[in-house]
Parts: C-alpha cells; sequence; structure tokens
C-alpha cells in the first residue's frame, strides 16, 4: 500500500511544482497577482505532499513495512525504534526525501515571510525555488525511487549500516542538509534579482539572515560530521580531507566569503557582481557535492552507493551554472561597481583580501578533489591527492585568514590613518610577538603551531580592545560595567555575535593546532594483567566478556586507565559483529578532557581473553573544537536577533 | 567587457562540467591493472634501515609490494598489524613482505614502522619511481607476486587478514 501512495503523492507533487514554477513566472511577466497566488497554493500543496511522503517513510519503517525496498535494505527486525527514523535518511533515496522536503519547508517560510515585503523579486524567487524542489521530486520518482516495491517481500530486513548506528548520524545529515538546502533562498533571490534588474542591495538584506543560518547549519553539519568521525570511525582524526568531506567545506567557504562580502555592498556600494557570482558560486557547490557523493564519480570512504543518479545531478549543475552565467552576461552592464576602493589600507581591502583567501582555499581544495580525474582526462595517469597536499596549501591560507580576523573589523573604512592603526594594533600586535616568544621558549617547536597560536592571541586580545573601548564609552555614561557589556552586545548584535563567532573560529583553531602538534598514539599487543603507558596515561588490560545485543553481538574489552596517580577508570572499547556486515565494526571508548583525550580502540584479541590488541591514542585539545562549536553557536544566535538599531 | 564578448561567459564553465562528465566514464574504485598477469617490475630501493632491497633477488618467493604512506588514515593503519601478522606466520615459508612507502616524510614514515612495530623491510620510494612502474593510484594498494615474479594479485584498499591467507595460500600452492 506504502509503495502506491508514497508514488502518487510524489507524482502529483512534482506536477503541481512544475506548474508552480511556470505560474509563477508568468505572474511576474504580465503581472497577474493571480497568477502567482496560485503558484503560491502549488508550493503549500507541494509542502503538504512531501511532508506526507516523508511521514509515510517513517511509519513504514516504524512498522517494519517490507514491501518497501528502502525499508528492507535499510532496516532489520532487530533495529532499535530510533534509528529507525534516522534510517528514513540513512542512505541515498531516503536523504533526497529529506533534502526535498527542508527544501519545501524553506519554500513555505519564504511564502510566509516575503509575500508582501519582497513584491518584485518574490514571484521569481517563488520560481527558482520550486523548480530545484521539481529536479528533486523527479530524482525521487526516477532516478532513486524511494518507493520501490521489493518483489517478493522479505521476511526480515538487511539491516542499517552499522556505522549510522549513532546519536551523531541523527542530527549530522540534518544540520548538513538544513545548510545545503539553505543556500537555495539566497540564490533564489540572486537569480530572481538578475531577472528582474534589481541587483542593488535589496536582496543582499532581504536574506541577510538566511545566509547566516544557512552558513551556521553547514558549520554544525561539518563539525557533528567530525565528531562522528572522530569518535565512531575509530581511527583517532575528525578531519581526513576525504572528498565528501571537501564536498561540504567547499560551500562553507564561499559562504563565508559572501557573508564578509555582502558587508561591502551594504556599506560601500560595491562588488554587486561578485556578491552575485559568490551566492552561484556557494550554491553550486553545493549542488556538486551532492554530484560528488552520489555518482560515485570520485573515490571516497564514505560515498553513498551509485547509481544512474549521477547523470541527474550532473545535468541539473549544468544547467543552473550555464543559466547562472547568462543571466550574469545578461544584466552586465547593471552589475558594475559604483562605489571605489580609496586605500589600499581599510576595510574594504582587508575585506576583499579576506574574500580572495576564501575563495583561494576553495578553489584548491576545489582542485585537489577533482585532481584525479584530470589527471586522468589529460594525461592517462592516475593518480590521488592526499592530506598533504590539502594541508600545505591551505594551512598558510587559514593563518593569512586568521590574521585578517583580527584586522577586518577594526580597522577603519575608506582610508586607515596611522593613528587609527595604533589605537587598534598596537597593543595586539605586541601581545600577540610576546606571546609567540614565550610559546618558543616554553619549547613549542612546530612553526605552524607558534604562529596559530599567536595569530589567536592577536585576534582575541583585538576583539578585546574594541570590547573594553566600547564598554568604557557606555560606562562614562553612567552604565555599570555588566549591565554596559550586556546592552551593548545586543544593541549591537550583529557586530558582536559576529566577533563571538570569531572567538569560536580561534577556539577550534587551537583544538586543531593542539591536536595536530601534540597528539600521540600507538598500538600494542597486552597480556591479560599486563600494563602499558602513553603521553601521562597507564593501561591495564583486564579481560574480555561476549555479550549479545537486539542486533549484533559483541566483545568487550576491559581496560583500567590511570592518568598520574589519580583513583583508576574503566574504558570499555568494544567490536561488534553485525550479520549483515563481513568485518566487525569498531565501537571506540574515550574519555575527554580539556587538555588531551584519551582514545581507546579494540584490536585483535584473543578467544580466550588471554590477550588483546588496543590502539591507544593521546589526542590533544580536540574537545576545544567541539567548544568552539558551542561558542559558534552563541555567536549565531546574537547575530540573527533581530537588529536593535538601524545602522547608519 | 564589449556587449557581444560577454555572451562567452557561460562558456567558461564547460570545460569543468565536461571534466565531471568525464569522470562517469571512470570507476575509481575497481581499478583493473594492465599489470596482473605481467612480470613484476623490478626495483632496487633502500630501506629505511639502511639495507638494500632488490626485487629481482627474491625470484623464486612469493612476494607481497605493499605501497603505503603514513599519511593514509585510516586504511594504511588498519593494514599494518596484518602484514606484519602475515609476515610473521609466513616468513619460513618463503614469502616475503615489501613495504614501499610513497610521497611522505621520513620522520612520520619512521614513527608509522615504531608505532605498529614493523619487522618486514620498508623503503622509501624516493622521487616516485616504483610507485610509476605499479600505476598506484592511491595508497593503499598490494601486489602479490607468484614465485615466477609474476603479479598475481592487486588489492586496492587495506588488505584484510582473508586477503592476506587465501592470496598467499594460494600462492604457495601453485608449486
Amino acid at each position: 500500500m506504502i509503495p502506491e501512495l508514497g508514488t502518487g503523492a510524489l507524482l502529483v507533487a512534482l506536477v503541481l511544482c512544475l506548474y508552480g514554477a511556470v505560474m509563477a513566472a508568468l505572474g511576474a511577466r504580465r503581472g497577474r497577482t493571480a497568477y502567482v497566488e496560485s503558484a503560491q497554493h502549488a508550493a503549500l500543496a507541494v509542502f503538504v505532499l512531501v511532508t506526507t511522503c516523508i511521514l509515510l517513510l517513517i511509519y513504514a519503517f516504524l512498522t517494519f513495512d517490507f514491501s518497501v525496498r528502502y525499508v528492507a535494505n535499510n532496516t532489520n527486525l532487530g533495529t532499535p525504534f530510533y534509528y529507525r527514523i534516522t534510517a528514513v535518511w540513512g542512505a541515498l533515496e531516503g536523504s533526497i526525501v529529506l533534502w526535498s522536503w527542508m527544501l519545501t519547508v524553506y519554500t513555505l517560510v519564504v511564502v510566509l515571510r516575503h509575500r508582501t515585503s519582497a513584491r518584485e523579486l518574490y514571484p521569481y524567487v517563488l520560481t527558482v525555488m520550486l523548480s530545484v524542489i521539481s529536479f528533486f521530486l523527479l530524482v525521487m520518482t526516477v532516478a532513486a525511487p524511494v518507493f520501490a516495491r521489493s518483489l517478493p517481500i522479505p521476511a526480515d530486513g538487511r539491516g542499517l549500516n552499522p556505522l549510522l548506528e549513532d546519536s551523531g548520524m541523527i542530527t549530522h545529515p540534518v544540520a548538513l542538509y538544513l545548510g545545503f538546502t539553505g543556500f537555495t533562498v539566497p540564490f533564489a533571490f540572486a537569480i530572481a534579482a538578475l531577472i528582474t534588474g534589481r541587483v542593488g542591495d535589496f536582496w543582499i538584506t532581504t536574506t541577510r539572515r538566511w545566509t547566516i543560518l544557512a552558513w551556521y547549519f553547514l558549520a554544525l553539519g561539518l563539525l557533528i560530521g567530525g565528531w562522528w568521525s572522530y569518535h565512531v570511525l575509530g581511527w583517532g582524526g575528525y578531519w581526513a580531507w576525504d572528498p565528501v568531506e571537501n564536498a561540504a567545506f567547499m560551500p562553507w567557504l564561499t559562504g563565508t566569503a559572501f557573508l564578509h562580502s555582502v558587508m561591502i555592498q551594504e556599506r560601500r556600494r560595491m562588488l554587486r557582481l561578485w556578491n552575485i557570482a559568490l551566492v552561484i558560486l556557494t550554491f553550486s557547490l553545493t549542488l556538486f557535492g551532492t554530484f560528488l557523493t552520489r555518482s560515485g564519480v570520485i573515490a571516497s570512504v564514505h560515498a553513498f552507493t551509485q547509481g544512474a543518479i549521477g547523470i541527474f545531478f550532473l545535468s541539473f549543475l549544468a544547467l543552473v551554472v550555464l543559466t547562472s552565467l547568462a543571466l550574469i552576461a545578461w544584466r552586465w552592464d547593471v552589475l558594475g561597481a559604483q562605489g571605489t576602493l580609496d586605500s589600499v589600507v581599510s576595510r574594504e581591502s582587508a575585506f576583499l583580501l579576506n574574500n580572495v583567501l576564501l575563495v583561494a582555499a576553495a578553489f584548491t581544495v576545489f582542485f585537489g578533489t577533482v585532481f584525479p580525474l584530470i589527471s586522468e582526462a589529460v594525461r592517462g595517469v592516475k593518480v590521488s591527492v592526499g592530506a598533504p597536499f590539502f594541508n600545505q596549501v591551505n594551512v598558510p591560507l587559514f593563518l593569512s585568514l586568521m590574521f585578517l580576523m583580527g584586522v577586518g573589523p577594526l580597522i577603519a573604512w575608506r582610508r586607515a590613518s596611522l593613528e587609527n592603526l595604533k589605537r587598534n594594533f598596537l597593543w595586539p600586535i605586541v601581545i600577540g610577538a610576546v606571546a609567540a616568544l614565550v610559546l618558543r621558549l616554553l619549547g613549542v617547536r612546530s612553526t605552524v603551531a607558534v604562529v596559530a597560536l599567536a595569530l589567536t592571541i592577536f585576534v582575541t586580545a583585538t576583539i578585546a580592545v574594541d570590547l573594553l573601548r566600547a564598554t568604557r564609552a557606555r560606562r562614562l555614561m553612567g552604565e555599570r560595567a555588566l549591565p554596559a557589556l550586556g546592552g551593548l552586545l545586543l544593541r549591537h548584535n550583529r557586530r558582536y555575535g559576529g566577533f563571538i563567532v570569531h572567538l569560536a573560529v580561534l577556539v577550534m583553531a587551537v583544538g586543531v593546532t593542539g591536536s595536530q602538534a601534540w597528539s600521540v598514539h600507538t598500538e600494542t599487543t597486552l597480556q591479560k594483567g599486563e600494563q602499558t603507558e602513553l603521553g601521562g596515561y597507564t593501561v591495564r588490560f583486564d579481560g574480555l566478556r561476549e555479550s549479545q545485543e537486539s542486533n549484533h553481538g559483541k566483545v568487550t574489552g576491559s581496560f583500567t586507565v590511570v592518568a598520574g596517580r589519580g583513583a583508576g577508570d574503566v574504558l570499555e572499547p568494544a567490536k561488534k559483529f553485525y550479520p549483515q556486515e563481513q568485518s566487525p565494526i569498531a565501537y571506540v571508548d574515550y574519555r575527554l578532557g580539556f587538555v588531551d583525550d584519551l582514545y581507546l580502540v579494540l584490536g585483535d584479541f584473543a578467544r580466550d581473553g588471554s590477550h588483546a590488541t588496543v590502539k591507544m591514542q593521546v589526542n590533544r585539545m580536540v574537545s576545544w573544537i567541539w567548544i568552539g562549536g558551542l561558542i559558534l553557536t552563541l555567536g549565531t544566535l546574537l547575530a540573527v536577533l533581530p537588529e536593535q538599531r538601524k545602522t547608519a | 567587457m564589449k556587449r557581444r564578448w560577454r555572451w562567452l561567459l557561460p562558456l567558461a564553465a564547460v570545460p569543468v562540467l565536461a571534466l565531471l562528465a568525464y569522470g562517469f566514464k571512470l570507476n575509481p574504485r575497481d581499478v583493473p591493472s594492465p599489470l596482473i598477469g605481467r612480470p613484476a617490475s623490478p626495483f632496487t630501493l633502500t630501506a629505511f634501515d639502511g639495507t638494500p632491497v632488490d626485487l629481482a633477488a627474491l625470484r623464486g618467493k612469493v612476494v607481497v609490494v605493499n605501497f603505503w604512506a603514513s599519511w593514509c588514515n585510516p586504511a594504511c593503519y588498519e593494514e599494518a598489524p596484518v602484514l606484519e601478522r602475515g609476515w610473521r606466520t609466513y616468513r619460513d615459508r618463503d614469502v616475503v613482505v615489501l613495504g614501499v612507502d610513497i610521497q611522505d616524510k621520513d620522520e612520520a614514515a619512521l614513527a608509522f614502522i615504531r608505532n605498529f612495530s614493523l619487522t618486514f623491510k620498508n623503503s622509501p620510494d624516493r622521487g616516485g619511481k616504483v610507485s610509476v612502474d605499479y600505476g598506484i593510484y592511491g595508497v593503499p594498494e598490494t601486489f602479490f607476486i607468484d614465485r615466477e615474479g609474476r603479479i598475481h594479485r592487486k588489492h586496492v584498499g587495506a588488505v584484510t587478514e582473508q586477503i592476506f591467507r587465501e592470496t598467499v595460500d594460494t600462492l604457495l600452492a601453485a608449486k
């Protein structure tokens, strides 16, 4: 029953979606509001239908309806309740359902929010949004039919990929997709701006919050992905420059560039073309990301299964890129700049440089990701690009970006005087330089680590200088210190939200630097009762125990860990044996700390429990990355609060 | 920009799109090696411990050549203990395991060898000549060479205990 209902709903949604896209555009061209209203109704109906589809799918999972092939492939009778819900987006077909559903939600919000406020752009925005949804609905009905029937109906399903049975997998795709799909809204506005020729500031100010939210969710998705990789995959890292990770990182980089460059357009009427191009690029990169993860064109450790779907995504990507570029060419004359750059030493140029660096970083990541293809196409030689390339190229870029993070928010617009520079940067530079010296004296050998940490301190100092000065100004007006600070944050929430996000990035930078420079690991085989030592931890192997869980068997190793002279603590890494998987899945056990994490992975073992191999890692300061994520959330919240003060 | 020329703007995207389309013709996971059944290309390298390694001198033995790098995480980290165990189990039966470290830094590679207490010979492939001869696409890749010096099997990705045993047993059985 469910396959028929679902497929039917999808088909009706597809037809309505195409209808709405056409009607909205026609309505705008002919000035018929009735057409646009009809398109609105279509959008609403599409939302209801796609919601129905996702509910049907959840229902099928909850009731073990194996007549749906997707359910049979991704669950079995032993899959726990909550993972049956997350299994909805655990594989290719379902992930596209979730994706389209989010798009329909965003479209609904656009209808509610911008129906009257953005009269001229709005119909075209609707057209673009509905067209994008149509594409995904097409994929769901033709290329990756999620409601395909399984014949004959199996008695039990195959089961979810065990690696996906983790809380990170509940939130990671959701956050990531909210980010990916979120960029559709600014993109739709940019296209609408091009079509109508209203390429001024309006579309940018209207989509500011959308962009920040999309950007934030993408960041959150990346962070949760890193966390998942860190505590599930069992290799002790959080980032591997895998093509799939790169796919999500590239739009984040260009999205970051866009968030900064729009400020110049708002203030100085510059960079119109650049901003439109950036948002188109960002959206195209989200499509490229989906293409990459689902086409199987580039080898990756965690790509989805491959299928005909790649052709669909590539065609759509081509359509988007070519149409957008043609629109830019058409509107070339009105996209010219109105303001000019007054001085190289100014906030504009700091932001410009920031943009150049971010786009350069995105380009190098893109280049490294597709290089295997280029090499094979041009020279017929198969190559692979590993972490060393990405690190070598990106570390200098990111360090420069950190420096600009300190300079950009404080340097004067138009032309910075020597006085302005001295007032803002003298102390931070002194403090940063002293910090570098102290770190060297403390015995930090890695130059990259010294530079990164000194830059962190420099940027923190610039933020502190700004806050101190602004608070003092308010205190002179008679306010007390804390209310003054609070009032400042709320009244200039955009600026200080940005500052807090910067702080978050710094905290993460400390985590990345620390973990790269000071982590240690080893792998040893221990007899029962034998102990070993690593990075201040003593680990003793106490034995093995076997158990049977609802959908897998498990062998758990017991290790007593003593840090320094403290009391013992028991860590229990395990190996899970799933009937549907050939090789066992490692279950990592770890102890997180502010300074370091102890991380144990159970390797091979003797069945009688007499000895076992254990992989031990002491990862320094990784927790700071996750703490940075929390601060990032706070900063973003502050930045998207409704503005209390009109900017001058 | 001249009015007419601007219409060429969309053309800028064509090479990238064409490249991605070209990608469909390839299957990066399953690279059929033309080397299967061919004589393994001979090489001489200097191992990290300073001793010479000469493939030609190992004719008559079953040789497992493993290409790896310390930055190749997690696959190389997964297979290192497997290779070491394989080497210890089979070393008395005319089986040799050779590690070839590619595109790596010496300190990192030495730390890798120390961490996994690898006892089979590992050599840096300076200049990458050996990797080119063997058509290495990505690390890890492992070649199983029979007693006559022909490449019997190429494995892409981490070698598992099962693959190692099965392949080496087959090669040992084929006297």
